[in-house]
């Protein structure tokens, strides 16, 4: 009896010295870890390639009916991705991996439906805030549109990706008309279409197409996009208010306003403007040209992008 | 009968025992701590994704349990030589093998009703927090029954495999048998793809080769319907009928292979 209590106690206390020799190991670790990037120069990063693997099929076919669960870590690979790349400072920043993990895993699951319709947006989205690719944007849409015929909002946005970012009304009115035919598609889509071929670039259809997305996409990204969206026409449409009274200056003084005080002092503006986020527009006193800020959540506007 | 029911006891209350109901743990852990933390990375996916995440761990949990526990059943009953002192009570080589993949398919399928409830829990408590806006994202309602159906060829799919694995430790070592079991799952997956090459291959021996492994080996392929309920492409009644009782027949199959392995196998 008193031999097995004593191996008792030896094991309470045998345990207890591994508890404390466990404590004080996880306690060292999460020092070094700590204290790792204050003392130590940061490790120099490396381009990390997120795609594991490039082909699609054989991607697909190795998962073993475990498809949907990659497409959704291929999905939020593409998010993070994204995310990464928008708010780095390096000034080459490339998103050269997006389509490939929109690929990836759309081809993965090929019903992912935000995937195609989110995807197609931060691929035309311009440059640097997006990728500014609207060729890969099309070709995620029409791989949408392959996958769910049904689905009349990927050609909605494939025309507006025409409209928007290409400027191209005459295609994107041709995109518009073909989603009009899908049953079940709403039935403004034939007015927008007719107002896109007579207008061109004007912003009324820009803001009919947004106010659209506001109002009946499913995804709270997608409408979050289309406030963005509205915000930039609001900026635009700033813009063009502002060019006359930089004129007015350049006239009035023989040279453009290094600050927006000048123009101000001058008593051509009350205040000095701000875009719809608050962000004080941008002057370039050589030029005359204005611009949303550099800093600004709606930079850049889509007449700024190359290309466009 | 009546000794392959006792058997089919004795092999559940050994995995009780064995602790099969930790895989029920961290499935539950795992859908848990996914259904908070995915919210933040998955611009509001997160209804699809754990969904996905369900039916695809109760999947492998299952399947783990299933290859793992099914090729114990023989060996560990011969190693242990108990083999000797179960057959020497009134019962045949045929109701051990049918008590003991009973037993197993009993824990198994009451392993899934489990986490089929764990997972709908889980997404009842996200229908009860979502905007009702962020609802309009989503494919399917989150408590949508036709996902049983998913967990009901999933059963099935666990109850091939289960078989399988007693088959391949009738004849070979538990090592053998796993790697076995693991090509065996790996083809078929990828029953439709041997089919093809049937189709299109120019040797026509490989073709018949092809075509004879596809009709040879479990088309599990067709028993994976995880992904159309999750995103509410119709799945038919007659297609999960169909599906469930080319499983079934399958299993039949099977134990009588075993029974017939095991039955002239020379246990000396």
């Amino acid at each position: 009896m008193g031999a097995t209590n004593a191996t008792t106690m030896f094991q309470r206390t045998s345990l207890r010295h591994w508890l404390v020799l466990v404590l004080v190991l996880l306690i060292a670790v999460s020092t070094q870890l700590a204290l790792e990037d204050r003392i130590y120069t940061p490790k120099p990063t490396v381009p990390v390639s997120v795609t594991w693997l490039r082909s699609p099929n054989l991607v697909r076919n190795l998962t073993l009916g475990y498809n949907a669960v990659w497409a959704d870590l291929y999905w939020v690979r593409a998010v993070q991705y994204f995310g990464g790349t928008k708010l780095s400072t390096d000034q080459r920043k490339s998103y050269d991996l997006l389509y490939p993990l929109l690929d990836i895993t759309t081809t993965l699951d090929p019903r992912f439906n935000i995937a195609y319709r989110l995807g197609a947006i931060l691929l035309s989205e311009g440059y640097p805030s997006g990728a500014g690719n609207t060729d890969q944007a099309i070709a995620l849409l029409e791989k949408g549109m392959r996958a769910m015929p049904d689905k009349w909002q990927y050609l909605h946005d494939a025309g507006f990706v025409y409209y928007w970012w290409r400027r191209d009304s005459a295609t994107a009115a041709k995109w518009f008309l073909k989603a009009a035919e899908i049953p079940g598609a709403p039935n403004w889509l034939h007015p927008v279409a007719a107002t896109m071929l007579n207008e061109g670039g004007e912003h009324a259809p820009a803001r009919a197409l947004w106010e659209d997305m506001l109002n009946n996409a499913e995804h709270e990204w997608l409408r979050q996009a289309a406030r963005r969206g509205l915000m930039q026409i609001d900026a635009e449409e700033h813009l063009e208010l502002l060019r006359p009274v930089m004129t007015r200056f350049h006239d009035q003084t023989g040279r453009f306003p290094k600050t927006w005080k000048e123009v101000v002092d001058a008593g051509l503006l009350r205040r000095a403007p701000v875009d719809p986020t608050g962000y004080m527009y941008e002057l370039e006193p050589e030029t005359g040209n204005i611009d949303v800020g550099r800093g600004s959540y709606l930079y850049p506007l889509r007449t700024r992008v190359p290309g466009t | 009968m009546r000794a392959a029911l006792i058997v089919a006891g004795g092999v559940f209350r050994d995995s009780i025992r064995e602790r099969v109901a930790y895989g029920l743990v961290f499935f539950a852990l795992l859908l848990m701590a996914a259904s908070f933390l995915l919210a933040q990375l998955t611009a509001g996916q997160d209804v699809k994704i754990i969904k996905d995440l369900g039916l695809a761990a109760s999947s492998a949990i299952g399947l783990f349990i299933a290859v793992f526990f099914g090729i114990g059943l023989v060996t560990k009953e011969v190693e242990r030589r108990s083999i000797y002192s179960l057959l020497s009570k009134p019962m045949t080589r045929s109701q051990f093998i049918v008590g003991k993949y009973l037993g197993l398919a009993l824990t198994l399928l009451i392993n899934l009703a489990v986490m089929a409830i764990a997972f709908y829990l889980v997404l009842a408590y996200l229908d009860a927090t979502a905007l009702g806006r962020s609802k309009e994202a989503w494919d399917a309602p989150a408590l949508d029954p036709q996902m049983l159906k998913a967990f009901l060829l999933i059963g099935v799919e666990l109850l091939v495999m289960t078989a399988v694995a007693m088959f391949l430790s009738t004849f070979s070592s538990p090592f053998l048998s796993v790697a076995l079991s693991v090509a065996v799952y790996i083809i078929g997956h990828f029953g439709d793809e041997l089919k093809r090459i049937g189709e299109v291959a120019e040797s026509p021996l490989l073709g018949s080769i092809a075509r004879g492994v596809y009709f040879v080996m479990p088309n599990l392929a067709r028993l994976d319907v995880k992904s159309a309920v999750v995103h509410a492409v119709p799945v038919s009644a007659s297609y999960v009928s169909l599906a469930a009782l080319s499983g079934v027949l399958y299993v039949g199959v099977l134990l009588v292979a075993s029974t017939l392995v095991f039955s002239r196998r020379d246990l000396k």
